[in-house]
């Protein structure tokens, strides 16, 4: 089963012409004085896997339940397949969610908190039998029907919640935390098997994280989001590669900032002069001349050699190790520079520390580059 | 939020809102009203607050009559006294014992716990009138404790303990101890096991740690339990009655007989409106020690 | 938490339970006295039972005391659950503090002003509208629905607020509507409450002696009524033998509803940990 109305595979690539699934204009959610979210615009398209990302309190929670039905708006509207969904209660959206406490009916069997929804729609009997096999089997728990939500691990739980929420082929699957209840371990092979399953029934799934790790194994695209607005919204390559503000660049990832000001801007390249050295980059990015930008680079785009002889330029500086964190398959330098910044540097662990002298270690001298494509440059 | 839809809403309300208007909140008014009234030779015997004469003319009567005599009355004004203090020691008693019993209890083992709070509980199903009925037994003259008493020769002639303040303050104590020690026990077990251990690891003697964590993160505990000892002991009938014969006086005992032998409703009406604005005060206290908690929380 | 009480405490609690339990025992001993003066011993003997079994004002009392815990445990828990539901799960509606306060209210009212207060509004509804015409089974039952739906109310909200309302959205987003999350989700779950809320509210009814006295008319004798008639005058032998049944009876039905519900904590408990082997 694939979403009817999707021509490309990607259709939120190509947006000419596409018909979203999900339109939000202008919604706007207010618990007393507190904005919870705040007029945010934002289209889905069928057939994708989109992840609302934030830290708690963001908003990002109260969207999902917006799109269920359980909260009203203040203002702005909420479309899904072209219909305005204002007056239309929960119980009739064609959305179904999976809750981050599961909310599994305690009193009822796994088999009967399946076929409650399709009750509610009065699917004959020999039908919901046939369909609550079906899903038991996609979910791989089909020797589960009998057994009560108590008698169940959390990863079995999980996976019922998930194929009680698919049972009824909703439009929209919405997904508040999904995995936030799995431990570590479980949570990781279980990121895989969400996109699998969600791309073999086709449905469209909206999923609620604060874990970016998740939202960039799992999405086709995602948003940031902070204090109930949307800050970035693309692919999760976009997302991490092109951050458009300092705040995506460090809550995405990590970054280290600089300010800077634009003394170039041409059409396949930008110069830019900072404190820490000049940086060019090679493609052209819509910027002013002259005005104030700041410059991020990612640890792992950095690299680092052991040397006493100090370099100047363009995308080069010197500095002294100040400190450095062993994590195994990568380490973490961080480097002053001449202007008393702190530069986060990682590089890959590539040869055992047998011989130490090959090794960077406290108060090296080194020198720092970069490729004229890494550096990412910021409006705000 | 869009729960039900808003008939049900409405329904659902409606019929709880209607009963506790007409069955509670209704019958309230009137017993205001009445105090404010005067007796009269009538029935019901008090005189109507608000009077048609045949002019069409309507006239409001109010006197406050009924709660100047039950001021300047002395015994009116004892017997509130003597229900204050009767009612406010045996709580200051069940708080002295109940709180160590409480605390006992949280420090069980996990087999003891259930089986000791189920006996704690227990009494609380079992019939009132009857607990209080087997201190009668204890106390009378020829009653066990007397008898065990002359039996071993500590004393010659029975003591008089039933019919007396003493055998009221057992009743009293016996029969509140429980919701003292409930609400101390459910704040205590809440408490974090793990701040006793930091006192001591601070280099706390256990004594000390008791007085400077334990009893304060118990004061709502405390407060609950005080007051659900205190409410229902200061407006106490049947344990002053059985217990105390005709030689204790409290104001619920005092009541029962105006209303029931004197029939002076308006005085008895204003003497219940005087014990409910008695017994308001401590419940906005708490209230008040409420609002304080969870706004710290 | 490891058993470590101090020697203090330890002595206090046996000192407490003996307090509570020791006016119980000897209550029960007395009562298999053949003597007629209660504490002095007779001998053995079932005399007060026989004579218990046999009195006509007995039965009668006990009967008239059932029947009305009975309809008053369940109008009480089916009102205290209207009310319990409005409060939890409406959000803010006209009037609502006002419910809130009538509904905790009758809880710290002392049971002689409530009393007096229902009695003087039946004799004045009776004078307006000629109902209720005597005063006995009707009006003590209303009395004890009035107090007991407030404990019913009291031990549902708090059920409801401890449930969430996770289930119920979760149904409607299933596509429940509301009568039928109320009836499949949220009374199933409540069940436990509405039972012990059915059980408070029979309990309460037994037990009550004073309100029932100032709303009860001439010929009504509730069990408490009549047992207070006959202990007012001093100890009564018949009456260790009805505490006797009474005490028993309770002790039976609270230690079966305790076990029921411990066995099924266990129960949980079990399943719980023979689950969490499947994640590995």
């Amino acid at each position: 089963m694939t979403a009817s109305n999707s021509v490309s595979a990607t259709p939120w690539s190509d947006t000419d012409g596409q018909k979203p699934l999900v339109e939000l204009r202008g919604v706007t959610k207010k618990f007393g004085d507190v904005t919870a979210v705040d007029n945010i615009d934002l289209d889905i398209y069928a057939g994708e896997l989109f992840c609302l990302l934030g830290g708690s309190g963001c908003g990002k929670s109260t969207l999902l339940r917006m799109l269920a039905g359980f909260e009203s708006l203040n203002s702005g509207s909420i479309k899904i397949d072209g219909v305005d969904m204002s007056d239309v209660p929960a119980y009739d959206r064609p959305t179904n969610m999976m809750f981050q406490s599961y909310a599994l009916f305690p009193h009822m069997s796994v088999a009967k908190n399946i076929a409650f929804g399709l009750q509610q729609d009065r699917v004959p009997k020999n039908d919901i039998a046939d369909r609550v096999q079906d899903i038991l089997k996609l979910v791989e728990l089909q020797d589960y029907g009998k057994r009560k939500p108590s008698q169940l691990s959390g990863g079995q739980r999980q996976r019922v919640a998930l194929a009680r929420a698919l049972v009824k082929q909703p439009k929209l699957l919405l997904l508040d935390e999904p995995l936030a209840a799995l431990d570590k371990k479980l949570r990781k092979h279980t990121q895989f098997e969400l996109a699998n399953i969600q791309e073999k029934v086709g449905v469209t799934f909206v999923v609620v994280t604060h874990d970016q790790e998740e939202a960039m194994t799992l999405s086709s695209r995602m948003a940031v989001m902070d204090a109930g607005r949307l800050q970035q919204i693309g692919t999760p390559t976009e997302v991490y590669e092109f951050p458009e503000s300092r705040f995506v660049a460090d809550f995405i990832g990590s970054a280290n900032i600089f300010e800077g000001r634009v003394t170039e801007d041409g059409a396949d390249h930008v110069r830019v002069q900072t404190d820490v050295c000049d940086v060019f980059i090679d493609h052209g990015q819509s910027v002013k001349e002259g005005g104030k930008i700041w410059v991020a680079l990612r640890p792992e785009k950095i690299h680092i050699t052991k040397s006493d002889t100090p370099v100047t330029g363009e995308n080069q500086v010197s500095g002294v190790v100040d400190d450095i964190g062993y994590l195994g398959e990568t380490s973490i330098y961080k480097i002053l520079l001449p202007n008393d910044q702190i530069i986060d540097v990682t590089a890959p662990n590539q040869t055992r520390p047998m011989n130490r002298q090959h090794l960077i270690t406290w108060e090296d001298k080194v020198n720092i580059s970069w490729e004229p494509s890494s550096a990412m440059l910021l409006t705000s | 939020m869009r729960k039900l839809n808003d008939n049900w809403r409405l329904i659902t309300v409606a019929i709880p809102f209607a009963w506790l208007l007409i069955f509670f909140l209704a019958p309230f008014f009137i017993v205001a009203k009445i105090s404010l009234a005067e007796l009269a030779i009538a029935s019901p015997p008090f005189t109507q607050m608000i009077e048609w004469a045949d002019s069409g003319i309507m006239t409001i009567r109010i006197v406050f009559d009924n709660f100047i005599y039950i001021f300047e009355d002395d015994l009116y004004r004892n017997t509130y006294l003597n229900s204050l203090k009767i009612s406010v020691t045996s709580t200051l008693i069940c708080l002295l014992f109940g709180y160590p019993i409480a605390y006992a209890i949280v420090r069980s083992g996990p087999v003891a716990k259930p089986i000791l709070l189920f006996c704690i509980i227990l009494p609380f199903w079992t019939s009132f009138l009857l607990r209080v009925y087997a201190w009668m037994g204890l106390l009378a003259d020829q009653g066990t404790i007397n008898n065990i008493l002359i039996a071993i020769g500590v004393i010659d002639e029975p003591i008089r303990m039933l019919y007396t303040e003493f055998a009221v303050y057992i009743g009293i104590v016996y029969t509140y101890m429980p919701f003292m020690i409930l609400p101390l026990y459910a704040n205590m077990e809440k408490l974090d096991g793990s701040l006793n251990e930091a006192a001591a690891d601070l280099g706390s003697r256990p004594t000390n740690t008791f007085f400077k964590v334990t009893l304060p993160l118990t004061i709502p505990g405390i407060v609950a339990g005080c007051l659900l000892v205190f409410i229902p002991a200061t407006g106490e009938y049947v344990i002053p009655d059985l217990l105390g014969g005709g030689n204790v006086q409290m104001i619920g005992r005092v009541l029962f007989n105006e209303f029931s032998r004197n029939s002076d409703w308006p005085v008895a009406a204003a003497v219940a409106i005087v014990l409910l604005f008695l017994l308001v005060l401590p419940i906005m206290v708490f209230q008040y020690f409420q609002g304080r908690s969870s706004g710290q929380g | 938490m490891q058993a470590n009480r101090s020697r203090f405490l330890t002595i206090m609690l046996t000192l407490g339970l003996a307090f509570f339990y020791v006016p119980m025992i000897l209550l029960v001993i007395y009562s298999f006295n053949y003597s007629k003066i209660v504490p002095v011993w007779g001998g053995w003997s079932l005399r007060w039972y026989r004579e218990l079994f046999e009195s006509a004002e007995v039965w009668s009392a006990v009967t008239l005391s059932l029947q009305i815990a009975f309809v008053n445990a369940t109008f009480a828990t089916m009102l205290g659950l209207l009310a319990g539901l409005a409060m939890v799960r409406f959000g803010r509606f006209r009037g609502r503090t006002l419910f809130g306060g009538m509904i905790v209210a009758p809880l710290v009212m002392p049971e002689v002003i409530t009393g007096l207060s229902l009695l003087v509004f039946f004799i004045s509804l009776n004078q307006l509208t000629g109902w209720p015409a005597e005063r006995g089974f009707t009006t003590i039952t209303i009395a004890h629905i009035t107090f007991s739906m407030a404990y019913v109310a009291v031990t549902i909200q708090a059920r409801l607020t401890g449930m969430g309302e996770d289930l119920e959205e979760a149904a409607a987003d299933l596509g429940a509507r509301p009568l039928k999350v109320l009836t499949a989700i949220t009374i199933p779950r409540l069940t436990p409450a509405l039972i012990s809320g059915w059980l408070l509210a029979f309990t309460l009814s037994l037990d009550d002696l004073v309100i029932a006295s100032f709303v009860t008319g001439p010929g009504s004798n509730t069990l408490p009524i009549l047992i207070f008639s006959r202990i007012r005058t001093g100890l009564r032998p018949d009456i260790n033998a009805l505490a006797t049944i009474v005490i028993l009876v309770i002790s039976i039905c609270v230690a079966i509803a305790a076990i029921l519900m411990f066995r099924q904590q266990r129960a949980e408990m079990r399943d719980q940990k023979m689950a969490e082997g499947a994640d590995e």
